[in-house]
């Protein structure tokens, strides 16, 4: 593997609530490759999206990175002072959100919300910043930009300022993008536009992209790895042809199971039954443990730390050479 | 654009003639206005004289249009207590009560707006709470308590300021301003408290209740995601953001800051129109009345087309939905 852009070791995030701490991520590590698209999948609540928001620095109180370190190209990001932070979110991190309809300020002019940014990121003049904004309209693939850079964003489709957004979130060339489910709120036709768009960008600029979404056909097209999270934990990670032709993981075995295919066989899709649990009740042992057929009496006392299987890591007992009695 | 406020011009108009139909059976209601002007000994073809030579033997119809005609060249007739036109006596007392208004409406404004960024910004700080306190206390507290608790204080105890009248004045043209004068500036600090602390909570409360509502937008996440600096964030996008709501509410109060004056005026004796409306009710002086009716709707009618063409002006959207609408 390359150098890696974005590393992120044992992360542990917390949420304090009323009824005691919660663990919404709990020791989740990745590395994201120089140019490379991983993607991040799990059901809603999963910890996809706090992963990304930890890792630009967004979580709101009263969450907080509990534990772990997260490395942007060997400088650690997890610890630092704000105002640094800051200058690193914009310029050497790009995100972008789920709702492009409500992402961009409703008073400003798309342009000015862009050099705005580029100013605040680079030392560019005004004329020179907005040149810049032209070409990164019409990088995104915005018709007629030198006239759009003057709209506002309810002039813009949903489909179009997410493409506005998306040349926010490159306009000072970071190291790598977060895409928090970016095409969830979008049109079918219009998401293949924007997913491709994101997929040109990072190979042209080398940027690294994290492509947060629940929609394995989405990952299927884009991330060269994926990572499927459950409960707060990755569950299995790996390259993504092997994950989707091999998912070790019950539950990634699940996930795959679950997608539909194209040739038409009317079998029906496999469901995984149950839901995953709730924060304040997951289970002991393997998370996964009331959901999976093949849970043995390991699952249900400890936890499955990631193993190594080929391309693949993978958090799950079945692989643990070690036997089940020792381990008790 | 212009068809939006001619239609709205023309809305306004409508509602005007609705007060001015108010206005005009006030006369009709409180007694007959002859026996107001003439002493017990006057006879009754006087009486008679009087009231054709003020047209009130005329019919109903076509005195309304005569009242509506004058009153919309700034007619009100003639006051029954002084004998002198009504639009002089407002005039004349007009300065008084809109130098009180703007100022209080500024210090309510400013005040309001600073206190409530602040609180939004620093909601668990205890100078935040406070504030909210006091906001408390100024919204529930009624105007004429304040006024008088502030001269107890102010001109009693400490005796630093005075406890009524509007101080000296200078005459500009038709206008008098007790702005230029120190016992002017003087005299003008504790009206301009007592009328605008109610608008100033309000906006307070208004103005901390949007903010954080607007701190949790997508896009100020997203401007913090972009990396923009704090105070970019809060006074470039958040304020901004926060400021359409509040610009409307604080034009529509000005009506109202110059409909409460009355209590204000009042209180501190300034020689307003509030003042001189409160004498007229003590003596049936209805001229005055409905005049003080029709010139206090006329300031609502036009406050709020002000503020609905600068509510256009502040936020695109509403342009092109107006624009599009035609």
């Amino acid at each position: 593997m390359t150098e890696s852009i974005l590393s992120v070791r044992n992360l542990q995030v917390e949420f304090a609530s009323r009824r005691g701490t919660l663990r919404a991520i709990d020791g989740v590590s990745f590395d994201i490759a120089k140019g490379e698209v991983l993607g991040v999948v799990g059901e809603s609540g999963a910890g996809k999206s706090v992963t990304g928001l930890s890792v630009i620095g967004l979580i709101d109180p009263p969450g907080r990175i509990a534990g772990g370190e997260i490395h942007l190209a060997g400088l650690r990001i997890d610890n630092l002072p704000a105002e640094e932070m800051r200058r690193i979110r914009g310029k050497r991190i790009g995100m972008i959100f789920q709702d492009p309809l409500t992402s961009l300020n409703p008073l400003y002019r798309v342009g000015d919300q862009i050099i705005e940014t580029i100013r605040t990121h680079l030392s560019l003049s005004e004329t020179a910043a907005r040149r810049r904004a032209i070409d990164l309209l019409a990088e995104v693939g915005i018709p007629a930009p030198e006239k759009r850079i003057d709209g506002y964003p309810h002039e813009f489709s949903g489909g179009m300022r997410q493409r506005v957004v998306i040349a926010l979130a490159i306009c000072a060339e970071p190291e790598l993008i977060i895409a928090d489910e970016p095409t969830t709120a979008l049109d079918v036709s219009v998401q293949a536009q924007i997913i491709s768009l994101i997929k040109r960008l990072g190979r042209d600029h080398g940027t690294a992209v994290m492509l947060v979404t629940h929609d394995m056909g989405v990952i299927a097209e884009t991330s060269d790895r994926v990572a499927v999270m459950y409960a707060g934990r990755v569950a299995e990670i790996g390259p993504v042809q092997d994950v989707v032709r091999n998912p070790l993981h019950p539950y990634a075995k699940g996930l795959m199971g679950a997608i539909p295919t194209l040739a038409g066989d009317d079998k029906r899709l496999v469901q995984i039954p149950g839901s995953m649990p709730r924060l304040s009740a997951i289970p002991r042992g393997c998370s996964f443990n009331p959901r999976c057929a093949f849970a043995f009496d390991r699952c249900r006392v400890e936890r499955p730390e990631p193993l190594s299987r080929g391309t693949q890591s993978v958090a799950c007992h079945l692989y643990d050479t070690v036997p089940a009695e020792s381990a008790a | 654009m212009l068809a939006f406020t001619l239609r709205r011009a023309i809305q306004a108009i409508g509602v005007m003639i609705a007060v001015g139909i108010i206005a005009f059976s006030m006369f009709r209601f409180a007694g007959d206005p002859v026996n107001q002007m003439v002493g017990m000994d006057t006879s009754g073809a006087e009486r008679a004289a009087i009231r054709k030579s003020l047209g009130l033997d005329d019919p109903v119809l076509v005195q309304f249009g005569r009242y509506i005609g004058n009153a919309a060249q700034f007619k009100f007739g003639v006051s029954y207590q002084f004998r002198l036109p009504v639009t002089n006596l407002l005039i004349e007392r007009m300065p008084a009560t809109l130098e009180l208004a703007i100022v209080a409406t500024i210090f309510a404004m400013v005040s309001g707006i600073l206190m409530g960024v602040y609180s939004a910004l620093r909601r668990d700080s205890w100078l935040a709470h406070v504030f909210q306190a006091v906001s408390l206390i100024g919204i529930s507290l009624p105007t004429f308590l304040i006024g008088i608790l502030l001269i107890y204080l102010f001109s009693v105890t400490l005796g630093w300021l005075p406890s009524f009248g509007r101080g000296d004045v200078v005459r500009i043209g038709w206008w008098t301003t007790g702005l230029l004068t120190l016992s002017g500036l003087k005299a003008l600090i504790m009206p301009a408290i007592t009328l605008g602390l109610f608008q100033m909570t309000l906006i307070m409360r208004l103005v901390r209740a949007e903010m954080l509502e607007v701190m949790r937008t997508d896009y100020i996440r997203f401007a913090r995601a972009r990396g923009l600096t704090t105070r970019a964030i809060h006074f470039g996008h958040a304020l901004r953001n926060t400021l359409v709501p509040v610009i409307t509410v604080a034009g529509l109060q000005f009506g109202s800051v110059i409909a409460f004056a009355i209590i204000t005026e009042t209180v501190f004796q300034w020689p307003g129109m509030g003042l001189l409306f409160v004498q007229a009710v003590q003596n049936v002086d209805i001229p005055i009345m409905a005049a003080y009716l029709m010139m206090v709707s006329l300031i609502f009618v036009t406050i709020n087309l002000v503020v609905d063409i600068l509510y256009t002006i502040v936020d695109p959207r509403l342009r092109s939905t107006v624009s599009r609408a035609h």
